[in-house]
């Protein structure tokens, strides 16, 4: 375990930042976003980002190729772009465990290269979370806010921050900062005080029960889901800020100069998302609202051993233009029992 | 290789099948089969700049010269390939999905088949695949219907080559009376239980959903199981490997663990395809 | 609000209405839902109308209407607006609701609110101009003036649009020191390559959720050109650094004449994009270039930009003449 003063963060990061790419929690219009460390960066580690941490990984838009097209010719070009080494800082439990969500999907045969590079060159800071949020439900997932994980795990205590290597990529990375030792017991305390606020949350009452692999037939038909899903605009934003939606499209792109394939975000909320020439399996908002939940509470489950493609951050909550959300769902549908 | 970066293929050969079919034969550019498939299994076929979408591989793995995709004009990326002309080049990528079981569960067994219109396409790999493995399969019969006899795909090739294939047994159909036509008219539903097949028959089907909806109900009449009844399913595809997200029945992803069902294997899915 | 619920009750039982659309309390302290209510018993349990209901109901009245039977909304003053305009255009129909305009003094921001505060929410009381919160570390108490939401704070009236068929309170005035364009006019004040980057800057976080668009009450186009993929443009991340901004500027053009200001587009940004100011410029424009007009004001009166009269100025000259008709 090491230990530095608060005031000595804005050193350390810079020390950090001189040698490799570094993403910081700061501050950008009232939100806090994960945003490249530069001299006058607002660094706000008040709460967990408005954004999650899948970027990194995952971005919202990338090349997948470039096509040259002359004549009857075609040429493939694979103009990915190239990778340098990164740390992301300040990443909490909740997005940590969302990368699991993710490699399941993208490291799974076949391997998606594009995701598996970017996993690759990272290093990934977390932060136990000081203060949980009412909007925080990540116990309900097994998650515990105050042992994080990732690489490094960063505690804010009082008036110091302490560091502790959890894989030897963070070990060589810590010991390269020559930071000075202790920070044990403070850690200790901070986390007796997390648990506290834990065990306070309005949410942590919040169970799994009910859901997981299996549970197809008796959610599916459920009637709720017409009640759920009425004030629902179709929009995107759910699944944007969510650090384990994955879904994405593949589209083209007339550069004037080539064709660019690209992959982008893509939102099952959407109705063109199955839209075919054929015809539309899911014909009305019920349909898709309720893929997005099934997923996330029994598809995903049965296909990953359990694991919930939840991780409790709570951001739909946050962001929902009309406060519908994942937890809303949960007890919906638990009511019936 | 990266699965998403697709190989460049030559287009041989184009043929009107019907009014709305094309076959599209494709090659490496130095002439090869671009890969080797399982019957009933998917590509994707990609014109750059216009999109990349599914098609099954209707020629047969036996044929060792080309691959054949038999693609109906319905959408914006289908209406580009049917103005494409011979050595114009597209993308490819797969092979995608499960197939059909032709090594396992299908050997040995009298096997029936039913198509609708260009439902044809994804079993015709089949029924070539076991023509050409004949000592493999038990009996085959071929029910296949269409609006007209325009619009039956393949027509050359049944009445040149599987009508003259022993053990094979072709039944056709159209939906309506046609001058040119002295062969069985009527729904392909009613024609199936017309015929009254062995119920000891496997039976693979496909076509447009409201002939799958009473042929399978038609079937179960006589006396069929779900377990009998293969199908093969399309939904909106974009990666083809079971991570983009769209292609789920439940927790199945048709372009990963089809897009060959058995209807028992349906029935345990939620209705939304 | 127990004067709204009594209306509520009284509209099912004179069978006036088959079902209401209201708000109704969320899962968060601070979160207010959307539902229609189909009884009287389920509307008086559920129904609530305070700081928190900021959300506009009129868009969902263009599905609601075409359905059989008659839908009771209450609308506040900026929503009627909406109300009135998608009459106007014909998307709701008329007929099929009963509207009930009620007062407004401006709602909260609760996202802002909640992060205003550190610790975890679990209740909050609302005692007018101070809002008490309990968090899990003990209380804290706003003022309820700081946390109203941007199209509150500039609010612009507190009179009803003409549509609604009965009022509740009293109605109220033209807001006269509206505030709403001095943002405007400060980006107006900017030069090309100012304005330019403040807009880049700011839409560089649009993340293509299309919240904006699907709340709007003006975009109601049963098809956007966005979801057209024949259109050359994406409805998704751009493949171009610059189409997240065309779509934003595209929209405003779409709505402009039609964007009534009610301020939800910014509302529900995920990521606090001033969405509401390049509609706003229109909106300043227009009653610069042909006179004030209000979007939903009048339902007879043809709007600036789909009319011509002889007096219409040339606003390339008016602009080179300083900007003033």
């Amino acid at each position: 375990m090491y230990s530095i003063k608060k005031e000595a963060l804005g050193s350390l990061l810079a020390a950090i930042g001189a040698k490799r790419k570094l993403y910081v929690p700061a501050d950008n219009a009232g939100l806090i976003l994960f945003t490249p460390y530069a001299d006058g960066v607002s660094v706000n580690l008040s709460r967990n980002p408005d954004v999650s941490a899948k970027d990194f990984f995952f971005p919202q838009v990338e090349n997948i190729c470039r096509f040259k097209v002359c004549g009857k010719t075609v040429d493939v070009i694979d103009n990915r772009e190239k990778n340098e080494d990164f740390v992301v800082f300040g990443v909490r439990a909740c997005d940590v465990k969302s990368f699991e969500v993710l490699d399941n999907v993208f490291l799974s045969e076949p391997v998606d290269g594009y995701y598996k590079d970017r996993r690759d060159h990272s290093l990934i800071v977390t932060l136990a979370c000081s203060k949980p949020l009412e909007t925080c439900f990540c116990g309900t997932f097994g998650i515990d806010c105050a042992a994080p994980g990732g690489d490094v795990e960063a505690y804010a205590c009082g008036d110091s921050y302490a560091f502790r290597a959890i894989t030897e990529k963070g070990e060589a990375f810590l010991a390269e900062l020559s930071l000075e030792n202790g920070g044990d017991e403070a850690v200790e305390a901070c986390k007796a005080k997390i648990n506290e606020i834990k065990a306070k949350l309005p949410l942590s009452d919040l169970t799994t029960e009910g859901f997981g692999g299996g549970k197809t037939k008796d959610l599916f038909n459920n009637p709720k889901w017409a009640e759920l899903s009425a004030s629902c605009l179709g929009c995107g934003t759910c699944t944007f800020v969510c650090p384990t939606c994955q879904c994405y499209d593949i589209r083209d792109f007339d550069t004037g100069n080539g064709i660019q394939r690209y992959r982008c975000w893509d939102s099952c909320m959407y109705r063109d998302f199955t839209k075919m020439s054929a015809g539309q399996p899911r014909p009305s908002q019920l349909e898709r609202f309720r893929q997005r939940f099934m997923h996330k509470l029994v598809y995903y489950p049965e296909n990953n051993n359990g694991l919930f493609s939840c991780v409790g951050c709570g951001r739909c909550l946050r962001k929902c233009p009309q406060s519908l959300n994942i937890v809303k769902v949960m007890k919906a549908l638990r009511e019936d029992d | 290789m990266e699965a998403l970066i697709p190989q460049v293929v030559v287009c041989t050969d184009v043929r009107r099948d019907t009014p709305d079919v094309k076959t599209f034969r494709i090659l490496t550019p130095d002439g090869k089969k671009p890969f080797v498939n399982i019957p009933g299994q998917c590509a994707m076929l990609s014109i750059p700049g216009v999109g990349e979408a599914m098609f099954s591989i209707t020629s047969s793995p036996t044929n060792k010269e080309y691959m054949e995709f038999s693609i109906k004009k319905c959408g914006c990326l289908t209406e580009w390939l049917h103005m494409i002309e011979p050595g114009q080049q597209l993308t490819i990528r797969g092979p995608y999905g499960n197939g059909f079981p032709v090594d396992t569960a299908l050997k040995g067994k009298d096997l029936l088949f039913i198509a609708g219109g260009i439902g044809l396409a994804p079993l015709r790999s089949v029924i070539n695949y076991c023509r050409d493995n004949r000592a493999d399969y038990g009996t085959i019969d071929i029910i296949y219907g269409s609006r007209s006899k325009d619009d039956l795909v393949d027509y050359k090739e049944i009445i040149d080559e599987w009508m003259n294939t022993p053990g094979v047994n072709v039944h056709l159909t159209i939906d309506r009376e046609q001058e040119v036509w002295d062969g069985h008219v009527g729904f392909v539903p009613n024609y199936v239980k017309e015929l009254n097949p062995d119920i000891k028959k496997t039976v693979l089907m496909c076509g447009p959903p409201i002939m799958i909806k009473f042929t399978l109900a038609g079937l179960k009449e006589l006396g069929f199981e779900d377990t009998q009844i293969y199908t093969t399913m399309e939904l909106r595809m974009k990666c083809g490997i079971g991570k983009c997200g769209r292609c789920n029945i439940g927790a199945k992803y048709v372009c990963k663990d089809g897009p060959v069902f058995r209807f028992d294997q349906l029935d345990e899915l939620p209705n939304e395809y | 609000m127990q004067e709204l619920i009594k209306k509520g009750k009284e509209l099912f039982a004179n069978g006036t209405v088959d079902r209401i659309i209201g708000w109704t309390r969320g899962e968060l302290p601070y979160d207010r839902e959307i539902r229609v209510f189909r009884c009287a018993e389920c509307f008086e349990k559920d129904f609530v109308y305070d700081a928190f209901c900021g959300a506009n109901l009129s868009k969902y009245l263009i599905e609601e209407s075409g359905k059989e039977g008659k839908i009771g909304v209450f609308l506040k003053p900026c929503d009627s607006y909406s109300f009135a305009q998608l009459i106007k255009e014909h998307r709701i129909k008329k007929e099929n609701v009963y509207a009930v305009a009620i007062e407004c003094y401006g709602k909260c921001d609760s996202r802002a609110l909640a992060d205003s505060v550190e610790d975890a929410i679990y209740w909050i009381t609302d005692n007018g101009p101070e809002l008490k919160i309990d968090t899990v570390s003990g209380a804290v108490v706003r003022n309820t003036y700081d946390y109203m939401l941007e199209k509150c704070a500039a609010c612009k009236t507190k009179k009803h649009a003409p549509g609604c068929d009965e009022t509740i309170g009293d109605e109220g005035e033209k807001v006269d020191d509206c505030t709403r364009f001095d943002i405007v006019a400060k980006l107006e004040a900017m030069t090309p390559e100012e304005r330019f980057a403040f807009w880049r800057g700011e839409l560089s976080r649009c993340i293509r959720c299309n919240a904006c668009r699907n709340v709007c009450p003006a975009c109601s186009c049963e098809h956007c050109v966005f979801d057209n993929p024949a259109s050359g443009i994406s409805q998704k991340a751009a493949a171009d650094s610059f189409e997240e901004n065309n779509f934003h500027i595209i929209r405003a053009f779409h709505v402009a004449g039609r964007c009534t200001d009610c301020g939800e587009c910014s509302r529900v940004c995920p990521q606090h994009i001033p969405l509401h100011l390049l509609n706003r410029k229109f909106i300043k424009d227009i009653n610069e270039l042909y006179g004030e007009y209000q979007a939903g004001e009048n339902p007879d009166e043809r709007a600036p930009l789909t009319n011509y009269t002889k007096a219409d100025c040339e606003p390339s000259v008016v602009y080179k003449r300083g900007g003033k008709n």
